[in-house]
């Protein structure tokens, strides 16, 4: 800290000082949100792209269109026709659309039961962890949470072959309830953490004055501690919600026909060359469509999950 | 069947009581103990049943699962019973600990099992123990150490991403207006499924004919801007997409970290008359040290597990330069059916990895104590 205290310069001429401070001052500004607007255009670029493309033709694509409504690029609803799901074809039947929306139903309900479980769990075991004193043989608090986090270091693939078989076993492959018991696993460590930096910021005296008045432990914490915790349980509900949607490899090994998800689908789609373009730009749209309105909508809790915990 | 049975009763006698009486704290452990031995005894059928020794038994191990459903909500309530309030405090954690207990212990040591058996599942013969032969297979395997010498590379790529975070970070940190679009915009990339990403980004903004970046690249002298075909060119491709997906997480993380130093240092160095490149190197860095190991260290601990984008893009061609440990495995599994000796793989990937973390996470500890010393 010595150095910075340290006068920097000699004040010569005021004013031509003050001037070139404007001037950097305006440089400054410039650079930043050059910066930015340059970052920015990386982000949403190939988003932008890949919306677009879906209204492309195959002229479009091979001509390197990218402004639609200038010169040829005029807009086709042919992506999403093969989808089954342009204006013109959406009353229609479409098989490509039936199984879209089936990988999509299976999507939802997969990430939806996933982090719930894990919410729940989760934030029980948290409370625990933040509130009471645990011993289990030689485990104490620490143990125990360190535990759950050090399966976060668990690379999927060890876990597959033998899950693969286990739920062979346990007639649990390609099945909705065997993918939400993996995924709840996957994302648990992160729900632990994120609720107990929620735990750990109520006061416990708010607890101690309803025990005191008779409240049960489960009734404080239905009652006085949910309530007060509920923006964290939502912020980790969402983070697991969207951890589980993008989850490709177990959904890849253990589902074939009945539990595939969005992820596998669109893997398979692309992974055949013969595809044109137009409609794996509509297929991808529809896949990251609801994560695009997640990360507008609800970015802050997003945040706040991502943050838990990090910044002490 | 015995477990069954037992619950409602059990749960009948704990509901009215409030000191734990004597025959309470019997019943709690005459509850877990029958639960545990019905449990034990359909366990044991199922398992004489699949060696085909005996005829009875259930066709699938389903309700061996059900038991232990049962077990575990018997536990619980064994616990309430017996030990009253602590009881009830050790079933807030109890069901996450048995579920995480359970889903992890049991792949655990099937796997390490599996390690050791020549087990192809498009061969006909099934499963049989050949000891160490997969671990040697492994040790002479060029394509399992070429994998890992790309994880090394990988996870070297994350401190270029930390640099590029950080600077991002600090510039949503400065004041500026519109940042709430500028954040949502730059995490929106984190959001995408990295499935979607692979082909957005790497089979079609890459693409070697009409993809707009190739065709940048083109303009900007580089005749042929082919991505994936040239091992270095298609690593760095590689850490392009995954940076592009995953530098939003560091960046949240530090501006969050940034967020949280306290104004009135940085602006009593202003005052004092120092630069922002002295203020920042003196004031900002030191004070963030600690937010960048946390994301340093998660951001390593999730790039081992790297492998959605590689299989998506390239199935970690060209000849192996961007194969990563678990998209290698992926394949082992997948296209070849080798359960034993992907397993194996898998297995010594793990331990490698927690020596690895174990010591990186050490070093960070001994390193931290240090500066905060000085």
């Amino acid at each position: 800290m010595t150095k910075a205290s340290t006068p920097r310069t000699q004040p010569i001429d005021q004013r031509s000082i003050a001037s070139l401070e404007r001037l950097g001052f305006i440089g400054g500004r410039l650079l930043i949100y050059g910066t930015l607007l340059f970052w920015a255009f990386i982000c949403l670029f190939p988003i932008y792209w890949t919306v677009t493309t879906s209204f492309k033709t195959a002229v479009n694509v091979t001509q390197g269109d990218i402004v639609p409504f200038i010169g040829r690029f005029m807009g086709d609803w042919r992506g999403w026709r093969s989808l089954g799901l342009s204006p013109d074809s959406i009353f229609e039947i479409s098989t490509v659309r039936d199984e879209f929306l089936l990988r999509f139903e299976n999507s939802l309900i997969v990430s939806t039961g996933g982090a719930i479980v894990a919410v729940i769990i989760g934030s029980l075991a948290a409370y625990g962890l933040s509130r009471f004193k645990y011993k289990f043989g030689p485990w104490r608090n620490k143990d125990i949470s360190f535990f759950f986090l050090s399966q976060l270091l668990l690379p999927p693939v060890v876990l597959a072959m033998p899950f693969l078989v286990l739920y062979k076993e346990l007639a649990l492959l390609d099945n909705v309830i065997g993918l939400i018991l993996i995924y709840t696993l996957t994302v648990l460590p992160i729900v632990i953490w994120i609720m107990r930096d929620q735990f750990d910021t109520i006061p416990i005296e708010l607890e101690q004055a309803a025990l005191v008045d008779g409240c049960s432990l489960w009734g404080a914490f239905f009652r006085i501690v949910m309530p007060i915790a509920l923006p964290g349980m939502v912020a980790a509900f969402i983070l697991a919600f969207v951890l589980c949607w993008n989850e490709y490899f177990f959904a890849a090994l253990l589902t074939s026909t009945n539990a595939k998800t969005l992820p596998v689908m669109v893997a398979s789609q692309t992974g055949s060359q013969g595809i044109s373009w137009w409609s794996m730009a509509a297929l991808s749209t529809a896949a990251i469509a609801p994560l695009i309105l997640i990360g507008i909508f609800l970015e802050k809790y997003i945040v706040k999950g991502l943050t838990a915990g990090a910044v002490k | 069947m015995q477990t069954t049975r037992t619950v409602p009763v059990a749960s009948q006698m704990g509901m009215d009581q409030y000191a734990i009486s004597d025959s309470r704290r019997l019943a709690g452990r005459a509850l877990i103990i029958l639960t545990s031995l019905g449990l034990a005894a359909i366990v044991l059928v199922q398992t004489l049943h699949a060696f085909a020794v005996i005829d009875l038994g259930f066709e699938n191990w389903r309700p061996t699962l059900y038991a232990s459903l049962v077990w575990a909500t018997a536990l619980g309530a064994g616990q309430v019973m017996i030990r009253g309030e602590a009881g009830h405090r050790a079933l807030f954690l109890l069901p996450a600990l048995l579920f995480t207990i359970a889903m992890v212990i049991f792949p655990t040591f099937f796997g390490i099992y599996i390690a050791f058996t020549d087990w192809n599942l498009s061969a006909f013969e099934g499963q049989k123990f050949n000891g160490l032969e997969n671990f040697y297979t492994l040790i002479h395997d060029a394509y399992f150490w070429n994998a890992l010498l790309n994880m090394v590379y990988y996870v070297l790529g994350v401190l270029v991403q930390y640099v590029i975070a950080f600077g991002l970070a600090l510039l949503l940190n400065a004041d500026i207006r519109a940042r709430k679009f500028f954040r949502v915009a730059f995490l929106l990339p984190f959001m995408l499924s990295p499935v979607a990403v692979s082909w957005m980004i790497g089979k079609s903004l890459m693409e070697f004919r009409f993809g707009p970046l190739a065709t940048l690249m083109r303009h900007l002298g580089w005749d042929n801007p082919a991505f994936f075909t040239t091992p270095w060119i298609a690593r760095l491709s590689i850490m392009l997409l995954d940076a592009w997906v995953w530098l939003p997480f560091m960046m949240i993380l530090l501006l969050a970290g940034l967020q949280a130093l306290p104004k009135e240092i940085q602006e009593a160095a202003k005052v004092d008359g120092a630069t922002p490149w002295q203020s920042f190197w003196q004031i900002t860095f030191p004070l963030m040290l600690s937010v960048s190991v946390t994301a340093i260290v998660l951001r390593i601990i999730f790039q081992l597990k790297l492998a959605d984008i590689v299989i998506n893009t390239t199935s970690g061609g060209p000849g192996g330069a961007t194969d990563t440990v678990s998209s290698f495995i992926f394949r082992e599994y997948r296209d070849r059916s080798n359960v034993g000796y992907g397993t194996m793989v898998a297995e010594v990937y793990l331990i490698i990895i927690i020596v690895f973390v174990s010591l990186l996470l050490k070093f960070v500890g001994r390193w931290m104590r240090r500066e905060n010393e000085a």
